[in-house]
């Protein structure tokens, strides 16, 4: 349940990035929760593969540019 | 914290606190007279009517001091709920079980009855708990 996740992401960079944009509205255009959201980039959650392309397409960015595995 | 993170709270503690004002008053009567005539059902229903006329009020009064952003449920919010139903299921297991030998073995309904209650709170409180600590420190899929 809580072991760790190898997966980190750069959601966090991204939406600085993106002017700034608030987690609320990244959940709002992701379609989940701002609790979501701040659990995928503090890596207590992994989403899945669908909500991971619904993220990465929010930014207009490959999904290897959102999540990063160590080795890949 | 989310709207269901709050609600998990609210069942945890009304769930909780029902069982405990059950237990105090019917181990009271427990004390002073024999078991078959222990009233136990009418205790029963009205705790786990409270339990649930609670956690309906304790929605309403969080929300009102504390409004969510949302108050839709979303994926995580449901495999969390999955997770804690699923990793608490022994206690009913194990509940039903033992009233299954109790039967057999003839016990009165008085312990029968209760021991299912208790597989039932145990249950709602672990799998509560379960799901409060996935939201504190996380859920990664297996």
């Amino acid at each position: 349940m809580s072991k760790p996740t190898k997966i980190t992401n750069s959601i966090r960079v991204l939406r600085f990035a993106h002017g700034e944009m608030t987690q609320a509205r990244l959940a709002d255009q992701v379609g989940v929760t701002r609790q979501t959201i701040i659990a995928i980039e503090q890596g207590r959650y992994s989403p899945s593969l669908e909500m991971a392309f619904e993220i990465a397409r929010v930014f207009k960015v490959p999904l290897d540019e959102v999540f990063h595995y160590p080795g890949g | 914290m989310s709207y269901e993170e709050k609600g998990t709270w609210i069942y945890l503690v009304t769930s909780t606190g029902a069982y405990a004002v059950y237990l105090v008053i019917v181990i009271g009567r427990l004390l002073v007279m024999p078991v078959p005539q222990v009233a136990y059902i009418s205790v029963l229903l009205w705790t786990t009517g409270a339990s649930i006329l609670a956690s309906i009020v304790g929605r309403v009064v969080v929300e009102t001091a504390r409004p969510s952003d949302s108050r839709r449920s979303d994926v995580r919010d449901k495999e969390i709920s999955q997770f804690g139903e699923h990793a608490s299921r022994w206690f009913i297991v194990a509940g039903s079980a033992a009233a299954l030998i109790m039967a057999m073995a003839r016990w009165d309904y008085f312990w029968i009855a209760n021991v299912l209650y208790l597989g039932f709170v145990l249950w709602a409180v672990a799998g509560s708990a379960i799901k409060l600590v996935a939201y504190r420190r996380g859920l990664q899929p297996a």
